[in-house]
């Protein structure tokens, strides 16, 4: 018999939602294989069919508590496209003025909540301090940051939507209500401090990152596509545009595509062994067809960003690698780029006095049986996809997310992070550190994802070929 | 003044009361401000006991009476709020909980909703009893209105206002015990129905989310009632 051996990480902890991993060894010891189990499923697409599509918004919104803001500007777009209306303008920088917030808050909460203790404290540290509160000890200041920044976007969303998680503001047509002068002038004092920290949190993270050589070689570095939203000039953008595809030289290989057309290009694979599909270019075919969303992606596709602070900031980040960026643990520091350039972004909208016209709802019955709303979340592009019948209830739906966009890429920087760390049968903590750090870089939601319910854990299994747990650690 | 003609003294709560004769419970206890639940009874509308929220302890009498059908006698002395009948009352909105799917965040009248205000009034903060998810449909035919059978607590307000105000008699009850629901014309998709005039009237009366204009999104269908004295009251002069 040959003698393998399968590792498994489960569940994977300070990530959104409740996974494990498994690291298959060959005989010599070495990691063969690796993959990335969703073990959480939910049906959200299922349990909509039947209800009135003006309900798809907050339902949909209800996916995902950290980025629900990215559902209802999704959802609402696809249900624009139902009333097949154009939206008044202030709705429209009302909405990407809540989807920016949301970019702030949640890129925050990923890179502070969640990673920094990696940064901070190192990938061997001590996981009974691997948690803010460790940063707090060790650097009082950044957490404060963190938290501030994303106070700062919470509490935009919660000005203009009622409440800071689910609010039900974004509407088929619009907006339900307008922005007021005062809630305006309020957010406006706040944006200098956020701007502030997302500054200097740039330069902390560029100095902390300078001790991650070897993790950064290793960390999901490999040849990929990369995809997102831009618009007509290229600029970075979070709310509509077309669909870009680079390659690992940074080079485009599909422009001004039709994101409503994203069947056309796009496809979906179900592994038995994971609820999380995995997204992949057709034209390039399964698995080759691999590509990348979120940040880094982002900022790989997009030609500027468009804001004078984030563009410097992005001539630094695209510095780092002639071509694309390709190791995923540069995905932090895009996240600060694109906070910067968010935090930039609503300063400019509400300094537009268009901002606070009081007109901001297209009314309009059912016009067209099939909607598409596409809009970049936090995590990556995030696809809404309805049908409907005459009467406006939902018959189909279809969502694609950002999670299962980077699935692929998760997999195997899984597999890239285990090849590099793991000698023999058993399961270092430094080991287990990084390859849970590495599935941070991308923030994987896995919630949204499989549009699931679960808790955050982290479970690792070493298997060996004739199927034999040879070693697991557990981690609540 | 006839004996009939007299005013009846009551004590509500401790609370000396005078009523005219015929006036319900619910109507004296309304007048002298003090609380007594309901769902079903909407002033301006007949009264037909369904809800059961309004049951209150009349002394001399075994067994609770509904105050919104209940007309008050010289002498009464009753009872409306006790630990027991806080209990019952409270099951009684649980079991309206689990019969449908009632799911407040994702509704169309979450913060204007009886139930939901009544729920919170009565302090439920959690379902004992399992849900029982019913497979219920959506009639969204209507050009103008929708009905969620999933939130329909069965009050018949709409049945009510209907027939009582409106004169067309389009809504009516069908089924039996926990297979009731309501309906339009001979159970057919309330937009064939060629008694309705879309008056709206039924919509402004329901208590949850049931029934809806069409296109409100989650927490925008706040319901206006205020017409409906004022319609009852013409209806009054003209018989």
């Amino acid at each position: 018999m040959a003698e393998t051996r399968t590792i498994v990480i489960d569940p994977v902890t300070r990530i959104e939602g409740h996974s494990k991993i498994t690291l298959h060894l060959d005989e010599h010891g070495k990691v063969a294989d690796a993959r990335f189990h969703v073990t959480q499923f939910r049906g959200f697409e299922k349990f909509c069919e039947g209800r009135p599509f003006t309900e798809m918004p907050s339902l949909m919104a209800r996916i995902c508590g950290i980025c629900p803001v990215s559902h209802l500007i999704a959802s609402a777009k696809a249900c624009d496209a139902l009333l097949a209306v154009k939206i008044p303008p202030a709705a429209e920088k009302l909405r990407r003025l809540f989807g920016n917030a949301q970019v702030v808050q949640s890129h925050a909460l990923s890179l502070f909540h969640l990673s920094s203790p990696d940064l901070l404290l190192g990938m061997d540290a001590d996981p009974a301090e691997s948690h803010l509160f460790g940063v707090y000890a060790r650097n009082p200041a950044l957490a404060r940051d963190g938290i501030a920044l994303r106070k700062f976007g919470q509490q935009i969303i919660e000005r203009l939507g009622g409440k800071r998680i689910h609010p039900a503001w974004v509407v088929p047509g619009g907006v339900s209500e307008p922005l007021s002068q005062e809630d305006r002038d309020a957010i406006l004092k706040t944006v200098p401090e956020a701007r502030a920290i997302a500054a200097r949190s740039l330069d902390w993270l560029r100095s902390a990152t300078e001790r991650f050589h070897e993790e950064i070689s290793v960390f999901g570095n490999f040849p990929s596509l990369f995809m997102g939203l831009v618009k007509k000039d290229g600029e970075l953008t979070f709310y509509d545009g077309h669909l870009r595809l680079a390659d690992e030289n940074g080079q485009e290989i599909a422009g001004g595509l039709d994101p409503a057309r994203y069947f056309e290009y796009l496809g979906e694979k179900v592994e038995p062994w994971s609820y999380l599909k995995s997204a992949y270019y057709l034209p390039n075919g399964y698995p080759s067809g691999i590509y990348r969303v979120g940040p880094l992606a982002r900022l790989n596709v997009c030609t500027t960003c468009g804001t004078p602070l984030a563009d410097k900031a992005l001539a630094d980040f695209r510095a780092l690698q002639p071509g694309a960026v390709l190791s995923s643990f540069y995905y932090h520091q895009a996240r600060l780029v694109e906070t910067l350039y968010c935090v930039e972004r609503i300063e400019q909208l509400l300094n537009d006095p268009e901002i606070l016209t009081k007109h901001v709802r297209a009314l309009a019955n059912v016009n067209a049986l099939e909607g598409v709303g596409v809009a970049e979340a936090p995590r990556g592009t995030l696809f809404h996809h309805y049908r409907i019948n005459e009467q406006g209830l939902i018959q189909w739906v279809n969502l694609i997310i950002a999670t299962g966009q980077n699935n692929l890429a998760m997999n195997r920087s899984v597999l890239e992070v285990a090849q590099h760390y793991v000698q023999g049968e058993k399961i270092t903590r430094g080991m287990l550190n990084r390859v849970e750090a590495v599935i941070r870089a991308y923030d994987p939601c896995l919630s949204c994802s499989t549009h699931a319910l679960g808790q955050m854990a982290l479970k690792v299994q070493l298997v060996s070929p004739d199927g034999l747990v040879v070693d697991e650690i557990c981690r609540r | 003044m006839s004996a009939t003609g007299a005013v009846r003294t009551l004590k509500i709560d401790g609370r000396d009361c005078s009523a005219r004769p015929q006036a319900t419970i619910l109507e004296v206890a309304r007048e002298n401000k003090i609380f007594i639940p309901r769902l079903c009874q909407l002033e301006g509308l007949s009264t037909v006991g369904a809800c059961r929220l309004c049951l209150v302890e009349v002394k001399g009498s075994n067994k609770l009476l509904p105050a919104c059908t209940t007309t008050v006698d010289e002498g009464m002395e009753i009872t409306t709020s006790s630990e027991e009948l806080a209990s019952y009352r409270r099951m009684i909105v649980e079991l309206l909980f689990t019969e449908g799917n009632h799911i407040c965040s994702v509704c169309v009248s979450n913060g204007h909703c009886e139930l939901q205000t009544m729920a919170q009034r009565l302090g439920v903060t959690h379902i004992h009893l399992p849900y029982r998810y019913p497979k219920k449909q959506v009639d969204a035919s209507h050009e103008r209105f929708v009905l969620d059978h999933n939130r329909c607590v069965l009050c018949t307000r709409c049945v009510r206002v209907c027939d009582e105000i409106e004169g067309a008699h389009t809504w009516d009850l069908m089924g039996r015990g926990i297979d009731s629901k309501v309906i339009t014309d001979l159970n057919q998709p309330w937009g064939s129905s060629e008694s309705c005039t879309s008056c709206g009237k039924c919509v402004q009366v329901c208590p949850t989310g049931a029934l809806f204009e069409k296109g409100r999104s989650v927490a925008e269908m706040e319901k206006r009632r205020q017409f409906l004295p004022y319609l009852t009251l013409m209806r009054g002069e003209r018989t």
